[in-house]
């Protein structure tokens, strides 16, 4: 059972009141007619399965009704940060890597860094950028 | 008042027309037991009150419900403002959401002079009068009954007076305040009313819950 | 003492039990005296009963070995009537009470004439590891023969056939810190947080708090060590900020500090629970803590040595000896014999003898023990053979001796001449593992410690293991790293907490020897010729068959445990998977660490199904929602559908007479009924479970245009659209129909079951993606009733009671008016979901039921009847109404359902849905369209669900044209008649389609139009 910091709430709440709702800064094309058959099903079907660093959205269904988004570790399940809508995250699955790199001395097989979803890749370039000050 | 919005007095006069209140069914299925002797957990409906749900910017509406309420939007999350009678309470929903609770026929009067203030602001006022219902409870057991209901901290420590959240109650969810030292407020759906208080029955029988006779279900 | 004849092994004195009053209870139908403070186990052990019961595979007898949750043997099953009946419950950590009936759970027919003893006799060769994959894989088809007899010889105990008299509740809490064990660690890490002002939760599994303290020899501050005990419990009290939980067992650790923690309330007080004050009161608790930090105190389980036939009544840990004789009074026996590894072990052989039994011999193994208990033993005259090792146990009900013998070790050798020790019990030691079950719990794995010869946890943070718990075993120690563990966390927490040493009790200095690695026994015979040294007793693996699945390839620790079933019983094999893994790690020729760890899952003891469901059961097993017209459906007798959480009314049987008599219509004659009320006359719905949800906002009108297929630019206030809303997939997701009630304000209407969904999903799209859209969703599906009065005398009706103009040209079909209905203010809706002229009249749901009693005392006239959803359902499928999620399934476009005049192809906002509606799929040829079915034969009502095939002599497997949605039988029609989706359907009107059906018969039908009453909509325009 997690205990989530709501972002709007401003508190940890118990993990009853959330709805997950999957990957987050998925972004609806701006144009979808322009988009390929393959690119709008791209959008509609694929999402990244991070063994490791995991952007997600969830909704804070019983309370404030907000959506937000939550950074955490698929495999100790730790929640790294949460968000609200809009706003970028900071740690990325480089982060992490990162640092099992350290640890574990060279074995990084055991994290993936998520890819394939391209908002994930722009939400981890712009958690490297944030990292580094930009 | 904007005419781009239908606002019109829903309310019927309650000395003709039979109002019946959330529980007032449930009164009649489940029986109102008498309180035990030392009172340690006594339930009560407070029907009939004005339900407004604000939404719009805290600026705007804190400014308008001062002019007009005479208390402002509380300031923080998950926290109610009651007015200095008791009467009337403003309670934070989410950052664009408040409820606003008052004596049933104040309410259009209210929502009347709050648009007529905000003009043209993006707001919205909605009245949910008879789609929830204001249980109360007290008694030293109170927030023993709640702890065996909701995963939320009630306990007095944690939960201090003047806040107020809206978290899973049993199998439903509830808006849980507590106005003043003695007494929790939970505010329930009509349509889980019932549910909500066998559960409340129930979960208080340990404590000889009882329900207090004063509760008013019905206008006639 | 007259009560020692009762109770041969009871002490006259000693142990925390109260010998003034005797407790009588029954064990396999015999009866037997305890005291107040004993457990079930101390009880049987006081009355000299050795055999509790019989082993799960093997059936050999067996007997007390632990004195708490590492019990494996003494499983019971407890209950006095059929309705109490409780399965699995150990002996060792039931309180005794007055009238208590128990008796073994294994053992069929009973534990001392089995049938299956005859197996325990002929031995292993008939059951080696893997039996019952090698033995019940062929035939397959004989597996649920073999089952059932395995099931029943290797119960667990039964589950009660009556319902269970009690109730059980759960509670929420929330604290700065969670303490997981009441000794020595745990006490004074909770007191030491609690002094710096945490909330403090302490939670510990025994009757009586304490732990190791409840019988240990030594002293606190030159006190014995109840003194301190009783103390430091009185001062926790004191603080408001602890809760003291004994009888709790923390079960589980989830995440983030989330930990469930079993409260027996009145499990100490009899067979159900008691009422108090007049009230019931739950007999057990389950608590859901929510903790900053925790702090895992949970001290060590004792490892018995593995010997041969070690699991003979009167085998038991040392450790176990010592509680008996200390806390309970009772000594287990006459004559020990005790085979240590360590010198803690050496106070159970101390306490036997000033218990004023005889002790045969220390035997231990290592060669030169040299610790203070070791001179304490030999200066009270106790004879300590060392080097060497109890090898076998001798008896067949009871221990009647042991085999002593020189071992080396390292060698794993038998390496001297065997002694005979006459004895009746023989004690066992081989050191200590610490508890790390809730630790292994949090994900994180246990590390091997030579230091201590044991697992020590790893934990996540804001985990803390202490004392015991993690492999500190001194006391004077134990209570330093208690509460230097209470002080990290409060300091974690935020609070000013700092170790005063000055706080500590005085422990006596006391020298311990280091102890030997010792796990299983050498036997002059090679472990395979050897009698059975059991590993785990209760699931009855051998150390033996470990070799064996060794021998057999398997070498992962993980598949061992599988193959031989170690560690699968109910205790989890808290006693014998260290020294399993000892086992493999030597057939394997390696070190333990090299073998692999283990770890534990929730539930650390079983927890009855009654505290998992707490209150949740039923009548409070689900919420009902009702509407505010429940109370008139129940007095009318109404039948009611569940949709969603709602109680619905599903139809209103009346009173009939028949040649039979007097009796309630059927269904089916009460749908006749009310659907042609509605097409003849007036019916009424209570439509009050739709939901609906308020809408305003400059954006409100484009904000509907993006989210539904249709157009909205248009719709003027007091008109009414119906709309369609899909998925960004292109499927239908749900319909109803949006009112313009202002320029900037709309009222939505969704189906029942997705009110909640669909205001979600509002707000997911605002939240996301249109952030800059000017627009609120609030729900008002409560706040508004809704009635739906209909038919051709609906105007009549309403035209009574209300004040609106309801001129068919004033008040046209999908217009919305206000006004008055029964003096109540009201919107009321010209929209028809039955095809029949119709109004749906929203007011308040506080004057529902005026309005709606209102409605029956002028509708007398016109029999005005009321239907409930089965009515509406034929009504609606008449006219080709969809039911979102019965007609649709998720795979289902606007296209598909024919609904083209309702998707705005050239609307300028690409919304949501319309893009995947010219994906290839959404395109291709054959895709399964609604249509209408018509029985060739009349009287058939085709089965929702039923496959349909275009060709009814193609071979099986046939291919599937599709499927029924929805079928009645129609009253208007006399007929029954369908929807369903077919492929091609659109193309295929007029054609046969054929529904093969289970029973053989193959039903034909021709595929129609979905409208199958007032095609052209005629009749709600009147």
């Amino acid at each position: 059972m997690f205990h989530i910091y709501c972002p709007y709430c401003e508190e940890l709440r118990e993990e009853e009141e959330f709805h997950p709702k999957g990957q987050a800064h998925i972004a609806r094309p701006e144009e979808p007619d322009a988009c390929s058959d393959e690119e709008w099903g791209d959008y509609l079907f694929f999402r990244d399965n991070p063994r490791g660093i995991h952007h997600e959205m969830w909704l804070h269904a019983v309370g404030c009704r907000k959506f937000f988004n939550i950074t955490r570790n698929t495999v100790s399940y730790e929640i790294l940060e949460t968000y609200k809508m809009g706003e970028q995250p900071t740690v990325g699955a480089e982060h992490l890597a990162r640092e099992e790199k350290t640890a574990r001395e060279g074995k990084t097989d055991s994290v993936q860094v998520a890819e394939g979803g391209q908002q994930t890749v722009g939400a981890s370039d712009a958690a490297q950028a944030s990292v580094k000050g930009a | 008042m904007s005419n781009s919005v239908h606002v019109y007095d829903a309310r019927a006069d309650h000395a003709t027309v039979n109002a019946q209140s959330p529980l007032a069914y449930s009164f009649q299925r489940s029986g109102m037991p008498a309180p035990g002797e030392e009172g340690r957990a006594v339930v009560g409906e407070r029907a009939f009150l004005g339900h407004l749900i604000l939404r719009g910017g805290a600026i705007v509406l804190d400014e308008a419900l001062r002019e007009v309420l005479g208390i402002g939007l509380p300031g923080r999350p998950n926290s109610l403002t009651v007015d200095a009678d008791g009467q009337r309470s403003v309670q934070w929903l989410s950052p664009d959401e408040w409820l606003l609770i008052v004596p049933g026929d104040e309410t259009f009067g209210l929502e009347t002079r709050l648009r007529a203030h905000l003009g043209g602001s993006h707001v919205a006022i909605v009245d949910v009068s008879a789609g929830q219902t204001l249980i109360e409870l007290t008694g030293e057991a109170a927030h023993g009954v709640l702890m065996k209901s909701t995963v939320y901290d009630v306990d007095p420590h944690a939960f201090t007076v003047g806040k107020g959240v809206t978290t899973i109650f049993a199998k439903t969810s509830v808006i849980l305040r507590r106005p003043d030292e003695s007494r929790w407020e939970l505010i329930v759906r009509r349509s889980f009313a019932d549910y909500v208080y066998r559960w409340l029955l129930d979960a208080g029988e340990e404590y000889g819950i009882g329900v207090a006779r004063e509760s008013r279900h019905e206008s006639q | 003492m007259s009560q020692s004849a009762l109770q041969p092994n009871r002490l006259a004195q000693g142990g925390q039990i109260d010998r003034t009053h005797a407790l009588t209870f029954t064990f396999n139908g015999r009866s037997y005296t305890g005291h107040p403070g004993d457990t079930l186990a101390s009880a049987l052990l006081a009355n000299g009963v050795d055999l509790v019961n019989r082993s799960f595979k093997y059936s050999r007898p067996r007997g007390i070995v632990a004195a708490g949750a590492e019990e494996p043997n003494a499983v019971v099953q407890l209950g006095a009537t059929e309705a109490t009946q409780v399965p699995n419950v150990r002996a060792t950590q039931q309180a005794l009470y007055d009238g208590l009936v128990a008796c073994s759970t294994n053992g069929w027919p009973d534990a001392q004439r089995d049938i299956m003893r005859w197996v325990g006799k002929l031995g292993s060769p008939f059951m080696p590891p893997g039996f019952y994959y090698k033995t019940f894989m062929a035939p397959a088809s004989m597996w649920m023969t073999y089952e059932k007899y395995i099931r029943k010889t290797a119960g667990l105990g039964r589950s009660p056939t009556q319902p269970d008299p009690d109730i059980y509740d759960h509670m929420h809490r929330h604290c700065d810190l969670l303490v997981v064990g009441a000794g020595p660690a745990g006490l004074s890490a909770a007191l030491a947080a609690a002094r710096a002002g945490a909330r403090v939760i302490l939670a510990d599994e025994q009757e009586a708090m304490g732990g190791s303290l409840l019988d240990t020899r030594e002293t606190l501050d030159d006190q014995p060590a109840a003194q301190w005990l009783k103390t430091t419990l009185a001062a926790l009290v004191e603080h408001d900020n602890v809760t003291l939980l004994p009888r709790t067992t923390a079960h589980g650790y989830h995440d983030h500090h989330f930990v469930t923690l079993h409260e027996r309330r009145t499990e100490h007080l009899g067979d159900s629970a008691p009422s108090q004050a007049g009230h019931r009161q739950s007999r057990s608790r389950l608590h859901r803590v929510r903790a900053g930090q925790v702090i895992l105190a949970t001290g060590a389980h004792e490892r018995p040595l593995v010997y041969a036939n070690n699991d003979v009544p009167g085998n038991l840990l040392a450790g176990a000896v010592s509680t008996y004789i200390r806390r309970y009074g009772v000594v287990p026996g006459q004559k020990l014999v005790l085979s240590t590894s360590n010198d803690h072990a050496y106070r159970a052989a101390l306490d036997w003898q000033e218990a004023g039994r005889e002790v045969a011999a220390i035997v231990d193994a290592r060669t030169a023990p040299e610790g203070d208990l070791v001179a304490q033993a030999k200066a009270a005259g106790i004879r300590v053979i060392t080097g060497s090792a109890v090898i076998e146990a001798k008896g067949a009900q009871r221990v009647s001796a042991a085999r002593v013998a020189a071992i080396d070790v390292d060698a794993f050798t038998v390496t001297g001449k065997v002694e005979t020790l006459e004895c009746d019990t023989i004690a066992s030691s081989g050191g200590y593992s610490p508890v790390i079950h809730l630790a292994s719990h949090t994900g994180a794995r246990p590390v091997w410690s030579d230091d201590i010869i044991g697992f020590v946890p790893t934990t996540v943070a804001g985990v803390t293991a202490t004392g015991g718990a993690h492999g500190v075993y001194p006391l004077g120690e134990v209570l330093a790293d208690g509460v230097e563990a209470g002080v990290n966390a409060a300091t974690a927490l935020g609070f000013a907490a700092t170790v005063n040493d000055a706080d500590l009790p005085r422990v006596a200095p006391r020298h311990e020897g280091p102890a030997c690695a010792l796990f299983q026994v050498p036997h002059e015979k090679a472990t395979l010729r050897a009698p059975k040294q059991f590993v785990d007793l209760q699931n009855d693996v051998t150390a033996g068959a470990i070799e064996v699945a060794t021998l057999e390839g398997f070498e992962s620790i993980e598949h061992v445990k599988r193959y031989t079933a170690m560690g699968f019983g109910t205790d989890q094999g808290k006693l014998g998977n260290i020294n399993g893994m000892a086992v493999a790690a030597r057939c394997l020729g390696q070190s333990i660490p090299e073998t692999g760890t283990t770890v534990f899952r929730p539930n650390y003891t079983p927890v009855t199904f009654g505290a998992v469901v707490g209150r949740h059961c039923r009548e409070l097993f689900d919420p009902e929602r009702y509407t505010p017209m429940q109370a008139w459906h129940v007095a009318q007798g109404a039948e009611f559908e569940d949709v969603g959480q709602w109680k619905r009314p599903w139809y209103y049987p009346q009173k009939r007479r028949t040649s039979e008599g007097e009796g309630l219509e059927t269904m089916a004659e009460a749908v006749a009924r009310e659907c042609r009320a509605v097409r003849e006359g007036v019916g009424i719905l209570d439509a009050s479970t739709l939901g609906k949800i308020d809408i305003q906002g400059a954006d409100a009108r484009e904000f509907l245009g993006r989210i539904y297929t249709n157009k909205w630019q248009k719709l003027a206030p007091g008109r009414v659209r119906y709309g369609l809303m899909c998925g960004d997939d292109g499927m239908v997701m749900d319909d109803g129909t949006t009112s313009c009630l202002a320029e900037n304000h709309f009222l939505m209407t969704t189906t029942t079951g997705n009110a909640a969904p669909v205001l979600e999903w509002l707000e997911l799209w605002h939240q996301t993606e249109w952030p800059e859209l000017e627009v609120y969703f609030n729900s008002v599906t409560d706040h508004w009733a809704t009635m739906t009065v209909t038919g051709p005398e609906a105007r009549k009706l309403l035209t009574e009671l209300t004040d609106i103009d309801l001129d068919r040209e004033a008040f046209k079909f999908m217009d919305w008016r206000e006004g008055h209905v029964a003096g109540v203010p009201a919107r009321v809706f010209r929209i028809s979901f039955t095809g029949e002229l119709a109004f749906e009249i929203n007011v308040q749901a506080h004057y529902a039921m005026h309005v709606w009693e209102a409605l029956f005392a002028h509708g007398d006239k016109y029999n005005l009847t009321p239907y409930g959803t089965e009515t509406m359902h034929v009504l609606r499928a008449e006219k080709g109404f969809i039911i979102v999620g019965q007609d649709t399934d998720g795979s289902v476009t606007p296209e598909d359902l024919g609904m083209y005049w309702a998707i705005g192809y050239d609307k300028p906002f690409p919304w949501v849905g319309k893009r995947a509606l010219t994906r290839s799929d959404t395109r291709r040829e054959g895709r399964k369209h609604l249509v209408g079915l018509k029985p060739k034969d009349a009287s058939v009502v085709l089965e929702e669900g039923a496959p349909i095939v275009f060709d009814p002599k193609h071979a099986i497997p046939m291919p599937m044209a599709g499927h029924v949605t929805s079928s009645y039988y129609s009253p208007t029609l006399e007929s029954g008649f369908a929807l369903a989706v077919v492929k091609g359907g659109h193309q295929r009107l007029g054609e046969s389609v054929y529904l093969p059906m289970a029973d053989g018969r193959v039903h034909e039908a021709e595929i129609v139009g979905t409208q199958f009453v007032d095609p052209k909509g005629e009749r709600q325009h009147v």
